[in-house]
C-alpha cells in the first residue's frame, strides 16, 4: 500500500514555499518519506516528514522569485487623478441615478444619525450630575395581598435609621420633601415654580453647576437655591445673593446661591429651587408632632450617593432589613415585609417600576425606535446597492478596455471602490447638512433638547465607521464581480450576466417593500387607536373650562365672592372648587357599604370633594336624578355617582339609596345618591372608568378652581377680565391657570408622539423605497430599449409595453405585502392588547395598504415604463 | 591563488555531485552523503548547498523526467560545472602539497 505524508505538512510546505522551488522540494521529501516508510515504519516517517518540512521554513525557501516586468504602481497620482476623473464624470453623466443614490443615503444617514441623537439622549438620562452612577434613591419593597408593592415615598424614622446605623456605606444621604409647586415672590415679582426642600448635602451630591453662590448655600436654614432662569424672571440680570424673597407668601427665605439650569434629560430638570428640608418641616408642624418616629407614615424621599468603591447591590443587600427590625409596634407595616433597596439613578429614567415591577416599555421604545432607525438606513443602504450594481454592468466594457491596456485587477478594485467611496462621503456631507436642519423640528417631535454634537470625537468616528462600511457593502459587487472579467469576452461582447444575476436585487427590492408596507400598517394602527380613544364620550365638555390650582392659603376663604365677581364680568358663565382637575382622580378610598353589597366589593372608588356648581361648570351629563343644589341644605349628606359605579354597586334604582363611608379613623358618613351621570373620562382614556362618588362634604378640602368660560365671549376676552377679578381678590397669587382641553390633550402625548415619529419613518421609508425602485425601473427601461423598439415594431402598443415593463416591480410589491400583513399584525396586536380600551385591527386596514403600496409602485414605475414605451423605434434602432 | 570560498560540507556535496555524473538530485544525495561519511544530514541543508554552489557557477542543473515515486513530480538534476571541477582540482592539489610536506611520522600516525 502507497502510504501519504501527513497532509497538513504538506498543505504547509505548499503554503510558505516558493512555487518555482516547491516541485522540488516536495518531489524529494515525498521521496524521502517512501523511503523512511519502509525504512522505519510510517509514524516515524510521518514525524521526520514534518521535521524535513520545517527544516524548510527559512527565507531561503520562502522569498519568491522576483518578477521579470515591472510593477505597476497602483497609488501613483496619476491614476489616483484619473479614478477620481472618471467616478465624477460617471456620476455628472448620469446625474438622475446620482442624485437617487446620494440623496435616497443621505435621507437615510439623517434618520439614523437623528434617531442616534435620540438614542444617545435617551441613555445618556441624568449623566448630567457627575456622581450619577453613584447616586440612588433609597426604596422598598413590599409584599402585599395583591402582589409585590414599590415604594418610592418612604418614612422619617428610615432616613433616621439609615443616618445613623447605616452612615458608612454613604457619602451623602439626603432626605427631600415632594415635590411642591408654589409661589416665589421678590418684590412685587410673582412666580409659580416647581421645587424641593432637600437636605444641605443636596447640591453637593447633585453637582449643580453653581453661577453664584455656592453648594454649601442650604446650610442656612431659611435659605434658597434657585435655578438661573428662576433667578432672570424674579431679579432680571443682577446678582440675587441675599436678596429676600418669599415661598407661597408665607416662608421668608434668603437667596443664597444660583444654579444653572438642569438640562432636559435629568430626572430633575424641572426642579427650579431648592430650600432646607428642616424649614418643610418647621413649616408642617404635624411632622414634627406626629411623623418624626411613624413607621406608617410615608411621606418623604430619601437619595444616596453611595462611597466610591462599593456597588448598589451590596449596600442594598445592607440596608435590606433598615426597616423590617424597626417595625415591633407596626403590626400592619411588618406584615408587608418590606425590604428596602436603592434603584440607581441610571435607571431612573429607562428602568423604573410600574405597580412593583420593572416598567420595560421605555427601553422597549427606546429598541424600537432603535430597530426602526436601522431598517430605514438598511432601505437607503439597499437602494445603493441595487443601483451601483444595476449600472455597473454598463461598465463592463470599461472594465475590459482598463484591463487590455494592463489594469491589475487590484487597481480595478480600488477603483471601483473609491468611486463607491466618494458617493458615500457626499452622502454623508448632505446628511449632516439635512440633520442639521432638521433637528429643532425634530426636538419639537420628540419633545427633547438634542444638538449636534460636532465636538464629541465619537461622533466623527461613528460617521467615520459608518462610511466605512456602507461603502465597502455597496461597492463590493462591483468592485469584486466586473472586476474579474475576461477582457477578450467582455470586448467581443459575450459577456452573459447570468439567469439569477438580478435575484439578489429583486430580494433586496421585496426586503425594502416589506418594510415600508409594514411601516405603514403600523402608522395606521397607531393613529386608529388614538383617534378611537379621542373619540370616546368624555362626559362632560372640555371647551372653555379653565382650572387653577389654590397655591396658598389666600385662595381660601372667599369662595361666593369670587364666584359673583366672576359671573358680573359677564364673561363667566359658572365657578366652582373641586378636589384635583376635572383630568385626574385625585383621590380614591375604599370602606364603602350599600345595601346588597357583596363582602368581596371592597375595590377603591374615586372620592372627590366639590362645590355644588361642580357639575354646571365641568358640564356633566345626568342619566338619572339631579345635580346638587345650594339651596338644599340636606344635600351635603348627598352624593353623585357614575354609571361606573352604579354597575359595580349592582343597583338597580340607585337614586334614593343610602351609602355609608368609614373613612380610614373618622365617624362612619351616611349618604343618600341624588343623581346618576355619565361616565366621565377623568384618568387614561384607554381604560375602563373607575367607579366615582362626588359628596359635597367628604374627607378633605378642595383645592382647584374651575371656571367655565361663556361660550359667547372668546377666550382671549375672557382671560384678562378673570385676572383682574383674581388681581383684586387674591393679589398675592399668580394668575397661573390651566385649560382642561389642553391637559386632555396631555393624556394622549406619548401615543401622538410615537404616532407621528411612527409616520415619519413611514414616509421616509416609502419615500426611500420608490426613489430606488424608480432608479431601477429607469434601470430597466434603458436596458430594454432595443426590445421595446422591435416588440414597437412588430405592433405592440403602449399598453402592452407599460404593463410588461411595470409587471416585475408590481409582482414583487405584492409579495412583499404578503410578507408584511403577518409580521404587521403579530406586532400591531401585542402593542395594542396594553390598552384596556382599544380599536379593532379591522382587515381593510392591510388591504388598503397592499393597494397603497401597489399603487405607488405603479405611480413610480409608469413614469419610466410609459417614457421608453412612448419612445420612437427608429431612434432606439438606430444606434448600433 | 584566487578563487571561490567553498565551505567544508559544500565541499562534500560538490564531490557527491561530480561522482554521481550527472546523476544527482536532493534525496539521492543526502543518501550518498549519510553513507560517506556517517554523519546525519537534512534535505533542506543539502538544498541549501546545492543552491549556494549553483549560485557561485560550480554546478548546474535542469528538470528530469517526471517519474512515477514521486507522485508525478520532477527532479532537479545537478551536474558539475567545468568550473566547479577545476575548483574540485585545486582543492585536491593544495591539500596534496600540504601532505607530501608533512614529516614521515605524522603520516604513519594517520
Amino acid at each position: 500500500m502507497h502510504h501519504q505524508p501527513p497532509r497538513l505538512a504538506d498543505r504547509f510546505l505548499q503554503f510558505f514555499c516558493a512555487p518555482h522551488l516547491l516541485e522540488e522540494v516536495q518531489g524529494d521529501l515525498h521521496e524521502e518519506f517512501d523511503y523512511q516508510v519502509k525504512r522505519s515504519g510510517l509514524t516515524r516517517a510521518r514525524w521526520r516528514y514534518w521535521r524535513d518540512v520545517l527544516g524548510f521554513f527559512q527565507p531561503r525557501y520562502i522569498k519568491r522569485k522576483p518578477s521579470p516586468y515591472p510593477i505597476t504602481y497602483s497609488y501613483s497620482p496619476t491614476m489616483l487623478q484619473n479614478y477620481f476623473k472618471i467616478a465624477f464624470r460617471n456620476l455628472l453623466k448620469h446625474k438622475g441615478y446620482s442624485f437617487i443614490n446620494i440623496f435616497g443615503l443621505a435621507t437615510g444617514m439623517a434618520v439614523a444619525m437623528l434617531i442616534g441623537l435620540w438614542i444617545v439622549d435617551e441613555l445618556s438620562f441624568n449623566t448630567y450630575h457627575k456622581n450619577y452612577d453613584r447616586i440612588a434613591q433609597v426604596r422598598s419593597r413590599i409584599f402585599g395581598e395583591h402582589g409585590i408593592g414599590i415604594n418610592s415615598s418612604l418614612q422619617y424614622p428610615l432616613g433616621t435609621e439609615l443616618k445613623t446605623n447605616y452612615q458608612n456605606n454613604f457619602k451623602h444621604i439626603v432626605m427631600a420633601s415632594w415635590e411642591v409647586d408654589n409661589v416665589l415672590s421678590a418684590g412685587d415679582k410673582k412666580l409659580s415654580r416647581k421645587g424641593l426642600f432637600m437636605e444641605p448635602d443636596a447640591p453637593e451630591m447633585l453637582t449643580l453647576k453653581m453661577i453664584h453662590g455656592s453648594r454649601e448655600g442650604l446650610r442656612d436654614p431659611h435659605s434658597i437655591l434657585i435655578s438661573a432662569s428662576t433667578s432672570k424672571a424674579l431679579f432680571g440680570e443682577t446678582d440675587p445673593i441675599n436678596q429676600f424673597m418669599k415661598i407661597n407668601n408665607k416662608i421668608d427665605v434668603k437667596v443664597t446661591g444660583v444654579y444653572e439650569d438642569l438640562p432636559l434629560n435629568t430626572q430633575f430638570n424641572h426642579i427650579k429651587f431648592l430650600s432646607p428640608f428642616d424649614l418643610w418641616v418647621s413649616e408642617n408642624p404635624w411632622i414634627k408632632e406626629r411623623a418624626m418616629t411613624d413607621w406608617d407614615n410615608h411621606f418623604l424621599k430619601i437619595y444616596v450617593e453611595i462611597n466610591p468603591g462599593t456597588d448598589f447591590e451590596k449596600i442594598s443587600a445592607n440596608i435590606k432589613d433598615a426597616e423590617m427590625k424597626n417595625l415591633a409596634n407596626f403590626k400592619e407595616q411588618q406584615k408587608l415585609k418590606p425590604e428596602v433597596f436603592l434603584h440607581p439613578m441610571s435607571d431612573w429614567h429607562l428602568r423604573n417600576y410600574k405597580r412593583g415591577l420593572l416598567d420595560p416599555e421605555p427601553m422597549k421604545m427606546v429598541r424600537l425606535i432603535g430597530i426602526i432607525g436601522a431598517f430605514v438606513l438598511l432601505l437607503a443602504c439597499i437602494n445603493f446597492m441595487n443601483l451601483s450594481t444595476a449600472r455597473s454592468e454598463k461598465r463592463a466594457k470599461e472594465v475590459g478596455v482598463r484591463k487590455s491596456v494592463g489594469s491589475m485587477r487590484g487597481q480595478l478594485i480600488g477603483q471601483f471602490f473609491s468611486e463607491s467611496y466618494l458617493v458615500v462621503f457626499f452622502a454623508f456631507l448632505l446628511s449632516l447638512l439635512l440633520v442639521a436642519l432638521s433637528l429643532p423640528w425634530f426636538n419639537e417631535l420628540s419633545a427633547k433638547e438634542m444638538t449636534m454634537p460636532y465636538r464629541h470625537l465619537s461622533f466623527w468616528l461613528t460617521g467615520l465607521a459608518f462610511i466605512f462600511i456602507t461603502g465597502l457593502l455597496a461597492g463590493s459587487y462591483p468592485a469584486l464581480y466586473l472586476s474579474s472579467f475576461q477582457p477578450v469576452k467582455v470586448l467581443k461582447g459575450v459577456i452573459r450576466v447570468g439567469r439569477f444575476a438580478s435575484t439578489p436585487r429583486k430580494v433586496l427590492v421585496v426586503t425594502q417593500f416589506t418594510v415600508s408596507a409594514t411601516l405603514i400598517i403600523c402608522t395606521i394602527i397607531v393613529y386608529r387607536q388614538i383617534q378611537y380613544a379621542q373619540n370616546r364620550p368624555v362626559g362632560y365638555s372640555r371647551d372653555g373650562l379653565v382650572m387653577m390650582e389654590m397655591k396658598s392659603g389666600d385662595f381660601y376663604g372667599n369662595y361666593d365672592l369670587l364666584r359673583t365677581e366672576l359671573k358680573n364680568t359677564g364673561a363667566v358663565d359658572e365657578m366652582a372648587e373641586s378636589m384635583g382637575k376635572v383630568t385626574e382622580v385625585w383621590s380614591g378610598n375604599n370602606g364603602f357599604d350599600w345595601k346588597g353589597r357583596h363582602p368581596s366589593a371592597d375595590e377603591s372608588f374615586g372620592t372627590l370633594v366639590v362645590t355644588p356648581e361642580y357639575g354646571k361648570t365641568v358640564g356633566w351629563q345626568f342619566v338619572k336624578g339631579r345635580d346638587f343644589s345650594r339651596e338644599l341644605t340636606s344635600d351635603s349628606a348627598g352624593i353623585v355617582i357614575n354609571e361606573a359605579a352604579v354597575k359595580y354597586m349592582g343597583l338597580k334604582h340607585p337614586v334614593g339609596e343610602h351609602v355609608s363611608w368609614k373613612f380610614q379613623d373618622l365617624e362612619t358618613k351616611h349618604f343618600t345618591v341624588l343623581g346618576v351621570i355619565k361616565d366621565m373620562v377623568m384618568e387614561s382614556p384607554y381604560e375602563p372608568i373607575n367607579p366615582t362618588i362626588f359628596m359635597i362634604k367628604g374627607h378633605g378640602g378642595v383645592n382647584w378652581i374651575n371656571i367655565r368660560i361663556n361660550p359667547n365671549v372668546s377666550i382671549s376676552e375672557a382671560l384678562p377680565k378673570i385676572e383682574a377679578v383674581f388681581k383684586k381678590l387674591i393679589p398675592s397669587a399668580p394668575f397661573d391657570y390651566k385649560f382642561a382641553d389642553q391637559e386632555y390633550a396631555l393624556k394622549f402625548a406619548t401615543e401622538v408622539r410615537f404616532g407621528k415619529l411612527a409616520a415619519f419613518f413611514a414616509i421616509l421609508a416609502i419615500f426611500i423605497s420608490c426613489l430606488g425602485l424608480f432608479g431601477l425601473a429607469s434601470f430597466v427601461a434603458e436596458q430594454r430599449t432595443k426590445e421595446i423598439g422591435i416588440r414597437k415594431v412588430l405592433g405592440a402598443s403602449v399598453t402592452n409595453l407599460w404593463q410588461m415593463l411595470s409587471k416585475d416591480f408590481v409582482v414583487l410589491v405584492i409579495i412583499s405585502c404578503f410578507i408584511s400583513v403577518p409580521i404587521a399584525y403579530y406586532f400591531m396586536d401585542e402593542w395594542i392588547q396594553k390598552y384596556t380600551y382599544r380599536t379593532e385591527i379591522s382587515w381593510w386596514i392591510f388591504v388598503g395598504t397592499s393597494i397603497l403600496a401597489v399603487s405607488i409602485t405603479l405611480l413610480t414605475v409608469s413614469f419610466q415604463a410609459i417614457k421608453a414605451a412612448l419612445m420612437n423605434p427608429v431612434k432606439s434602432l438606430r444606434s448600433e | 591563488m584566487k578563487r571561490t570560498y567553498l565551505g567544508e560540507f559544500e565541499e562534500i556535496v560538490l564531490l557527491a555531485v561530480a561522482v554521481l555524473n550527472g546523476q544527482a538530485y536532493g534525496v539521492l544525495l543526502m543518501h550518498e552523503i549519510i553513507e560517506q561519511t556517517d554523519r546525519s544530514v537534512r534535505l533542506n541543508q543539502v538544498h541549501s548547498a546545492l543552491q549556494r554552489l549553483e549560485e557561485k557557477g560550480m554546478v548546474r542543473s535542469e528538470m528530469g523526467e517526471p517519474t512515477n515515486e514521486r507522485g508525478g513530480r520532477r527532479k532537479r538534476l545537478f551536474s558539475v560545472t567545468a568550473f566547479g571541477q577545476r575548483t574540485l582540482h585545486e582543492i585536491q592539489e593544495v591539500r596534496a602539497s600540504f601532505w607530501q610536506r608533512l614529516t614521515p611520522t605524522l603520516k604513519f600516525s594517520v
